[in-house]
This record gives C-alpha cells, structure tokens and sequence, in this order.
C-alpha cells in the first residue's frame, strides 16, 4: 500500500489517523480513543501506520488539541483548516460546515475555493459539545452511541431551559425526580444541545448548503434537530469524525 | 505637611530613591544595548525601556510616600486631572495599577480577595483588583497612598460609579463625579456647559481639600505639558504606519502609562520625545519591531496584561505584527481638542470625546480608518469579559469588517485582568485558525 501523506488529529475523545494515496484517497484510518499520554500514543499510531505502508516516510501533519505533542509532525494546523480541507475535499462544494467534536464545536464558512472564510467558536463552555451529551448520557445511564435513537424515538419532549452542562445535569435530576420519561429528557437535551450549535451558525448569516463533521455527526438527531431549526437540509459527511485527520493527511500532499 | 514627613519623603524619594532608580535604569539600559533582540522572533529592544521603568518605579516610590506631603486624588483613567496636577496632587489611577498587578501576575489574587468580601465575579477585574488591594493592603508596587480625594468621570464606563462611590465609603473621603452624556453624534453645546460646569465644580471641590486656590498660569502650564505630550504620543503611535512597524502595540500598552498616569508632567513630556525620535531613527534604518514582518494586524479593546507577552510572541512567531489598538490610540486622538490657552473649555471639550463614550459606529469607523492608516490586513478584537462598554457591538463590527472592508477580524474571548476567565487552549487554538486563514 502507498500512503504519501498521513494526518492525525488528536481530539479530546478521540485520535484518529488516516493515510492518503498521491491521489488524496483515504486508503488507511484508525481510530482510538485519545490516551492521557498523548506523545506516546501518536508515535505508537504513526508506527503503526508506517508499517502498513510498507516503511518510508510519509510527511506528517498533525491537527486537534494534542497536535503539538505529535512527534515527527512536520506541519502542525488547527482543526478548523483541515475539517474544512477534508470536507470540501469529499464535498466539493462551498457552504456552512458544523462540526461538534468532544470538546468544542466549531461553524466554518468554506468559500468557493475551498477555503476557510471565517469561523466561530463556542465560548469557554462544554454546552453544544460532545462532552455535554456525554455527561448527560451517563446521568442517565444511557450509552453515548444510543443517546441519538433515544431521543428520536420519543414523541414527546421536555424542555431543558439551562446552557450550562453542569446545571443541565441537576435540571435532568429534577425532571426525573417529577416523572419525566427519560426519552422526553433525551430529546430536550438535544434540542438544547442543537440550539446552542444554530446560534453560532447564525451568527455567521444564512449560508447553505449546511455540512456536519465531527464526532457527535454519528448522532442522527443532532442533524435532524439542525436541519428543523436551520430550516434547510444538513448533510452529514462520509466518516465525519476522520475530517480532520484527512485534511491534515491531505495538507501533506502539498509539499 | 510635617518637617519630618517632608524630610522623610525628600530622603526616600529625592535621594535615595532617586539614585537606586538611576541606577537600576543605568544597568537596565546596559542589558538592553547587549541584546541583540527582544525574543525568538522580535527585533531588537527599544533603549528607551529603562527610562520607562525609572519613570513608573518613580511614580509608584512618589506614591508611597505622597501621605506625608501632598494630598492624594484617586481618579479614573478617564478624568479630567490637569486642576489637580495644578494644585499639586499626587495622582494614583486604580487602573493603572490593576494593570501593574495584571502584568506582574497579582490579578488572580486581588480579585480573589475581593470575592472573599463579597464582591461578584462579575464586576470588573480592575474594580475586584482595586478592593482586593484595598481590602488586603497588598500591592507589588509596595504600598498605595490614602486617597484625600475621589475624582470619577463616567466616560469610560458606569461601573465606575460604584466603585468610587465604595472607595468613599472605605476611605471617607470626598467623592468628586463628572458626568459625560454619551455622545450618539456631535457633542452639543450644552453638553460642552453641563461638563464644563462640573470642572468648576470639582475645581472648587480640589481646592477645597488641597487648602489652596488654582493659579491660572500654573493650569495652562499643566495644559500645554498635557496637551505637547499628547501630541508625541500620537506621533508615536504613527511610527507604526512604517513598513516594517518600528512598534508593536504590545509595546504601547507599556510605553502609555505615562501619557495616562502621567499627563502634564515634564518628565513625560522629556520621555515620549526620547521614544519618537528612537522610533523614527529605526524607521529611517527600517529596523522592524520583528524580525520578519509579514501580515500587520489592529488591536481592539484593553490588553489581556497577564498574557502579553506570550501573545507577542505567539504573533511574532508567525510573523505577525501588532501594528496599532484603538485602545492607545484613545490617549492620542483628541490632541486636536485641545487649546492649552483656554484648558477649563479644553478639558470639557476633550473629556467628552474619548471612544468609551461615543456610540459604536464611531469605533467601528475609528477601526476603518485605523486599518487604512496602519496598512493593516485584520482585527483582533478582544471580547473582554471585565469591559462591556468596549465590547459591545463586537460581533456586529466583526461582521462589517469582514464584509464592507474585507479585513477579516477574530474574536478572542479572554478578560483583561481576571486570569480564570481566560481558557489558554481555545485561545491559542483560534488564534492560530485565524492566521491560518490570513495565509501565515
């Protein structure tokens, strides 16, 4: 196998890397979830990776909030270049991408060209993360994975006023304790969840077609949610959580 | 004013003081002229620093011991203060040493400090530092002097209002308020009398406490100092204009302490022309504040004092240059306003004007006009946590500039003296989002 670029992207949850053909194709991918000692385990993965490729060299470029501590990472890059890199790569298309990962969630304009036009962030806060259905999910004794179906399947829904993850922890308990059905909390929180995420892409103005990336993609909700506020389709791309990575992987093609 | 107070302060200060500070200067400017540059990826630094240290170590030595022979005014960075300086006041600005206590790390602290009494989180981090160090007599500047006077002028906030009004009653001492309508659009001539009015006012309030009567003449020379330093602030400001900037804003957070806690002195005036003709010398020679200059960007809103050096050097190492802040431009811009033959009427007049108390557009068009001046390709706009009238309207001008002028502006979510409120990773990660969009 040929790989002529890897990129990982160490996240808060998860690493993944991914190893792209001259041609920019995705022809190998892992992903793990992040370990405390992140220098280890990214050289461990890029071991691993090399060796898949049969040896050689492969540059590196490294992105997400460990990327600093990736050894041999000859470019370091933010994740909201190479999310949108990766993105228009398996898009083609300008537009709005969202993407929730563990620990932010981030609106990205992509322009024309593919690149990035401005973004936005949200504040120092983990509502509108992944961290805050995580949290959640385990207030509720519910996996992360099957938070999305849950609140899907509930036909009704409770209203979840707090931002705030902690106090929306202690609103579930409340919610619980008066009789709620867990699926009417589920729903709520997504819709809380969902609305945080609409208020960032607004600030950006009205800028379809609507794309979602990251970790919290795997949620159907999250997107349909999306799609009922924002008022227009919102696309979730091919293996939404290993964007970065290839946008990084595709970064190491420039050279 | 007691002859062993007068003794003490003359030893202390005029003597001593004076010779450990020269000295200090001496070996400081020495240790400048063997470093080659100021960081990684800065230029070399500017020789004048050491002067800067003796003047402000100077001022805070003069303050310590200022009880024992002057009356002492406590005022807002925004006042009126040429009646005071006339009268022979020590002046002390809270702000000014929030920010001393910011840079040196003692923020966290004081407003910790001022919790404990009971004071919320969400007032200022100058405010919290202000009571902490009231409240704990702590300070890294030694000791601050008792104020014999308040002065406040809500020009620049209305949380001012109440913190004065609890330094009164700490202190009990007079309170002195100047009141500045905020100015939508041109300033009215009976906005112009309402002010001027309150300067007569607090004129009779300082003579009153100082035990003496203002002399014209003394006024006008406090005036003209005021107004000459201004204008070489200004001036030094504008060396930023140059390709490469001889400057950084960066540094103007720490050269402005003098045009602030200092206007109308001499020495000031004596300093800031040392610092332009510095800086126009490293024009003339296109001797960069960075070593490589590539993209040059616009500061908005007060510094995050505790992180400017990281900051500088994060942008440094990108080859980024702070060029010019609307926040240092505010000590320069209004030298047009100013007539030292006529100060009461100038004093109103300029005092009316500073960006805190016009509407938003006016920032916003200051911000344009900055860019175009400055050769500046984008903004960073400090969302500070602890200065709403300064951020208000932020996500608005970053709109506009982004869509009108095509310079594209990053928010950066921090607060300029409370380090708890600052998440050091997001920031970073932002930061460098953004110059990735700029190309660098």
């Amino acid at each position: 196998m040929s790989l002529a670029a890897l990129g990982i992207d160490v996240g808060s949850t998860a690493t993944k890397l991914v190893g792209v053909t001259p041609e920019g194709e995705i022809a190998w991918q892992k992903l793990v979830p992040t370990a405390p000692r992140i220098e280890a385990q990214a050289e461990a993965l890029l071991g691993e990776a090399r060796a898949a490729a049969g040896g050689g060299a492969p540059p590196v470029v490294a992105t997400g909030y460990g990327r600093k501590l990736v050894p041999g990472a000859g470019r370091v890059l933010t994740e909201i270049t190479c999310h949108a890199r990766g993105v228009y790569r398996r898009t083609g298309r300008a537009g709005t991408l969202v993407d929730i990962g563990g620990q932010d969630s981030k609106v990205i304009l992509i322009g024309p060209g593919g690149q990035v036009q401005h973004f936005v962030m949200n504040d120092k806060c983990a509502a509108g993360t992944g961290r805050f259905l995580e949290v959640t999910a385990g207030r509720l004794q519910l996996q992360v994975a099957d938070m999305g179906a849950t609140a899907l399947a509930g036909a009704g829904e409770v209203p979840i006023s707090s931002t705030c993850t902690v106090f929306a922890e202690s609103e579930i308990v409340s919610l619980l304790a008066r009789g709620a059905p867990v699926e009417h909390v589920v729903r709520g929180l997504h819709r809380a969840l969902t609305q945080r995420v609409t208020s960032l892409v607004r600030s950006l103005g009205p800028r379809p077609p609507y794309f979602l990336s990251g970790g919290v993609a795997h949620n159907r909700a999250v997107a349909a949610f999306l799609a009922e506020a924002l008022g227009a389709p919102v696309e979730t791309v091919g293996e939404p959580q290993l964007m970065g990575a290839y946008g990084a992987a595709l970064a190491g093609l420039d050279a | 004013m007691s002859l062993l107070g007068a003794l003490t302060y003359h030893a202390n200060v005029s003597l001593l003081g004076h010779a450990a500070l020269r000295l200090d200067r001496w070996r400081t400017e020495r240790k400048l002229g063997r470093m080659p540059t100021a960081g990684p990826h800065l230029g070399p630094p500017l020789a004048t620093s050491g002067w800067l240290k003796e003047l402000i170590s100077r001022h805070y030595l003069a303050g310590r011991h200022a009880n024992r022979v002057r009356k002492v005014a406590w005022v807002t960075s925004g006042a009126p203060i040429e009646h005071l300086k006339a009268l022979g006041y020590y002046l002390l600005y809270p702000e000014n040493h929030g920010a001393v206590c910011g840079i040196r790390r003692w923020g966290e602290r004081q407003c910790q400090a001022a919790e404990d009494a009971g004071y919320s989180r969400d007032l200022c981090s100058y405010a919290r530092t202000d009571f902490g160090t009231v409240l704990s007599g702590k300070t890294p500047v030694g000791r601050l002097p008792r104020p014999d006077l308040l002065l406040c002028c809500n020009n620049i906030c209305q949380t001012v209002l109440y913190w004065y009004q609890v330094l009164a009653h700490h202190f009990r001492v007079p309170l002195v308020l100047i009141d500045t309508p905020f100015l939508y659009a041109e300033a009215r001539p009976y906005m112009l009398a309402h002010v001027r009015r309150q300067i007569d006012a607090a004129v009779e309030a300082a003579e009153r406490v100082a035990g003496r009567s203002l002399a014209p003449a003394r006024l006008e020379g406090v005036m003209r100092l005021s107004h000459e330093a201004i204008g070489l602030w200004l001036k030094i400001m504008q060396t930023g204009r140059h390709r490469p900037a001889p400057i950084l804003a960066f540094d103007e957070f720490i050269h402005m302490a003098p045009i602030v806690e200092m206007r109308g002195d001499e020495s000031t005036v004596a300093y800031y022309r040392a610092l332009l003709a510095e800086l126009e010398e490293r024009a003339r020679r296109g001797v960069g504040a960075l070593q490589v200059e590539k993209k040059r960007l616009l500061w908005d809103n007060l510094p995050i004092w505790y992180r400017l050096r990281p900051l500088a050097e994060a942008l440094a190492s990108r080859g980024v240059a702070l060029v010019a802040s609307t926040y240092t431009n505010a000590w320069g811009e209004l030298v047009e306003l100013i007539d030292p033959a006529r100060p009461l009427d100038s004093m109103a007049r300029a005092y009316l004007h500073p960006i805190l108390n016009r509407g938003t557009g006016h920032k916003l068009a200051t911000m344009a006009r900055m860019l175009e001046e400055y050769h500046a390709d984008g903004v960073l706009l400090h969302s500070d946590r602890s200065c709403k009238p300064y951020s208000i309207g932020q996500m608005d001008q970053q709109r506009r500039l982004a869509g009108e002028l095509g310079k594209p502006a990053l928010l950066l979510d921090a607060d300029h003296n409370d380090p708890r409120a600052y998440a050091e990773a997001q920031a970073a990660n932002r930061l460098q989002a953004f110059l990735e969009v700029l190309g660098v």
